[in-house]
């Protein structure tokens, strides 16, 4: 189909312009030249990359609370909402847009799909999970002294779940930015437009440097701002003496990093 | 019984000494898919105001017993009534909101401050926020724990204050009965007989009834003034107070369950307080006293009367040892005194004065008085 990698001809080396002579000879990083282009590429692709990011977390994590909700409350729901969610998560996303193209053509509904469908595994087996390890003796002394079971989620489960939905909404939306910039495959937005232009251009280094490491630090910076509005929302986690996360959340997110790798070499 | 909490909020949030009756009619428990009952036509009255300490072996039936009262757990045969009320048909969240409950581990929120773990029934009965704050303070005093906590998450603080801050949960309504299971089990012994001492002293002013749960029939004399001890299968076996549980167990099953020691164990329940005392024949530090009849009545003393020496075996003088005052159980005067060489115990009062002296065979004789006091021993099943 008519994917951009397809439709790029043969390469004619073009880095930028004859004045800069960094960029001409191909230097690893020219300064000049990402400041001189910050306003045209850079800074919208970043703009792109964020919103991309936000539409497909917050619709992912939408979805995968009400689907960790109903697991919790009716527990034969939660393999096979664990098995689709598995499944799409195994899906390249290569595979997935050529799949979906055909249906919602080079846009950027096709982009969401596919990096939603990616978040949902790791948000809803944080959440779910985080509902489980709400210790039973807490839930207890919460019925024993007269709480309803809306009030038990409300009250006791959901703020006890904080830190284990905030462990999967930090690899969730790490994991969506470094997926993102395949997007560009399918629309010319987010910071892999200058990395297939920088391609395009026969491994134009400043821009393909730029925009990798643009895509790193706002990895970075969201993971810290995720870390710092936990912190605001759950602050008592921060003073148990132990674990903040609990073991098995730890373990279902080690468990699936390297499935995430792979998905992002394709 | 709302109404009665909004109304009451112009008067202070002082304890208005509100305890209620409890009372099993006939109840039986079968879970659903076991092939026997985990608990046998059980009966029993609670007076208002008392402590009622269920006891038995792990399985018996005590949680299952303690539960049905809140009903966290449903009654399959017969009744629970509360101040002559059945729990039956009460709606379970507004029933648990006037009925405080101490589980066995705590279950304090860790997402909550200590404040607010305490305040936590008083939310949910609608107290207004004023109410609360005072609420709360007097109960972290009453518990004698410093202010600065009422901010702290539970992983702040001490296991034991975690334990205290449970109680002070449970007691923040003010509630005329309290389900206490196993309250002090996962403890050091140190620190469980501090907060057993604390709980019963709070007993003494709040005067509430409780149910109390436990496995150790030495905190179930220690706290009840009665205890029902309950054998596998859910069968209660005995319903009594301590000290008749003692003197006179109903059946091997309940002489085994209480040890061998059980005399020794109902020594522990008196203090010397009790015990008429023989006079000491003190002597003022510093004159001599060689001249008095029997050495082991010479006690010398202060200006205060304070004791400071004793005349040895050997007439000589020499330091005082271990002394007892009036909250020393005969248990220990007893162990303090054959560990001196069955000399008599020196007692003293609340002052450090000597109050007299605690014979070997006037401790004995106490435990023979007991065996007399409540008579018709066989009129029991
Ligand atoms: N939810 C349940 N379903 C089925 N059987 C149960 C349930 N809870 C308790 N039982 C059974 O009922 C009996 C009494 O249990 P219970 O927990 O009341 O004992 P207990 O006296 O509190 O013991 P422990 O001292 O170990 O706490 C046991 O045989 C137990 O196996
Ligand atoms: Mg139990």
């Amino acid at each position: 189909m008519g994917l951009l990698i397809a439709a790029s001809g043969p390469v004619i080396p073009n880095f930028g312009g004859a004045s800069d002579k960094c960029a001409v000879n191909n230097g690893f990083f020219c300064w000049n030249w990402f400041t001189q282009h910050w306003g045209s590429t850079f800074g919208p692709a970043v703009v792109q990359h964020i919103i991309l990011t936000a539409i497909a977390v917050g619709i992912g994590f939408a979805i995968a609370f009400a689907l960790a909700l109903l697991a919790y409350r009716f527990d034969w729901m939660e393999t096979p909402i664990a098995g689709i969610s598995s499944f799409l998560y195994t899906i390249p996303s290569l595979a997935l847009f050529q799949i979906l193209v055909p249906f919602t053509g080079l846009t950027r509904l096709t982009v969401e799909i596919a990096l939603v469908s990616y978040t949902l595994l790791l948000l809803f087996r944080n959440i779910v999970t985080g509902l489980r390890e709400v210790p039973e003796e807490v839930r207890d002394a919460a019925r024993g002294m007269g709480l309803t079971q809306r009030q038990i989620l409300l009250r006791i489960d959901l703020p006890l779940a904080v830190p284990a939905i905030f462990a999967g909404l930090r690899v969730a939306t790490v994991t969506t930015i470094s997926l993102a910039t395949v997007a560009a495959f399918v629309v010319d937005e987010g910071l892999g437009a200058p990395i297939f232009d920088a391609i395009s251009r026969g491994n134009f280094k400043t821009e393909f440097v730029a925009a990798a490491a643009l895509a790193i630090l706002l990895a970075w910076v969201a993971d810290l701002l995720l870390v710092a509005l936990q912190r605001m929302v759950a602050p008592w986690a921060a003073k148990r003496r132990s674990s903040v996360v609990p073991r098995s959340v730890v373990r279902a997110i080690r468990g699936r990093r390297r499935p995430i790798s792979a998905v992002r070499e394709t | 019984m709302q109404t009665e909490d909004d109304t009451a909020q112009s008067s202070s949030p002082r304890q208005h000494a509100r305890a209620a009756e409890l009372e099993f009619k006939n109840v039986s428990k079968r879970y659903p898919g076991a092939d026997k009952p985990a608990l046998r036509d059980l009966s029993f009255k609670v007076p208002a105001g008392e402590i009622c300490v269920l006891v038995g072996p792990s399985g018996c039936g005590k949680t299952t017993a303690m539960r049905m009262v809140n009903r966290m757990i449903d009654i399959t045969e017969g009744d629970i009534l509360l101040d002559g009320k059945s729990v039956r048909g009460r709606k379970p969240a507004e029933l648990r909101r006037e009925i405080g409950y101490v589980i066995q581990q705590i279950g304090l929120f860790p997402h909550l401050s200590i404040g607010d773990n305490i305040a936590t029934v008083p939310r949910l009965l609608g107290w207004d926020r004023k109410r609360i704050s005072a609420r709360v303070d007097e109960l972290l005093e009453l518990i004698s724990l410093p202010a600065e906590t009422r901010d702290r998450y539970p992983a702040e603080v001490s296991g034991g204050q975690r334990q205290r801050v449970g109680v002070a949960r449970a007691l923040a309504a003010d509630p005329p009965l309290m389900l206490m299971d196993e309250p002090f089990g996962a403890i050091d012994p140190i620190t469980r007989e501090h907060l057993q001492n604390e709980f019963l002293r709070l007993q003494e002013a709040l005067r509430k009834t409780v149910v109390f749960v436990t496995h150790d029939i030495d905190e179930a004399i220690k706290m009840g003034d009665r205890i029902a001890i309950m054998r596998e299968g859910g069968v209660l076996v005995q319903y009594d107070t301590p000290d008749r549980i003692l003197a006179d167990p109903a059946d091997e099953f309940v002489a085994r369950f209480v040890g061998l020691d059980r005399g020794l164990k109902r020594l522990a329940l008196s203090k010397l307080s009790d015990l008429s005392l023989d006079d000491a024949d003190s002597v003022r530090d510093g004159t001599p006293a060689h001249g008095q009849a029997n050495p082991d009545r010479v006690v010398f003393v202060d200006g205060q009367s304070r004791p400071v020496g004793r005349l040895g075996r050997d007439r000589e003088p020499e330091p005082i040892g271990p002394v007892g005052n009036p909250d020393t159980s005969l248990r220990d005067a007893l162990s303090l005194i054959m560990s001196d060489d069955n000399r008599p115990l020196v007692v003293v009062d609340a002052d450090g004065a000597v109050a007299g002296l605690a014979r070997l065979d006037v401790i004995a004789g106490a435990l023979a008085s007991h065996n007399g006091r409540d008579a018709p021993a066989e009129a029991r099943s």
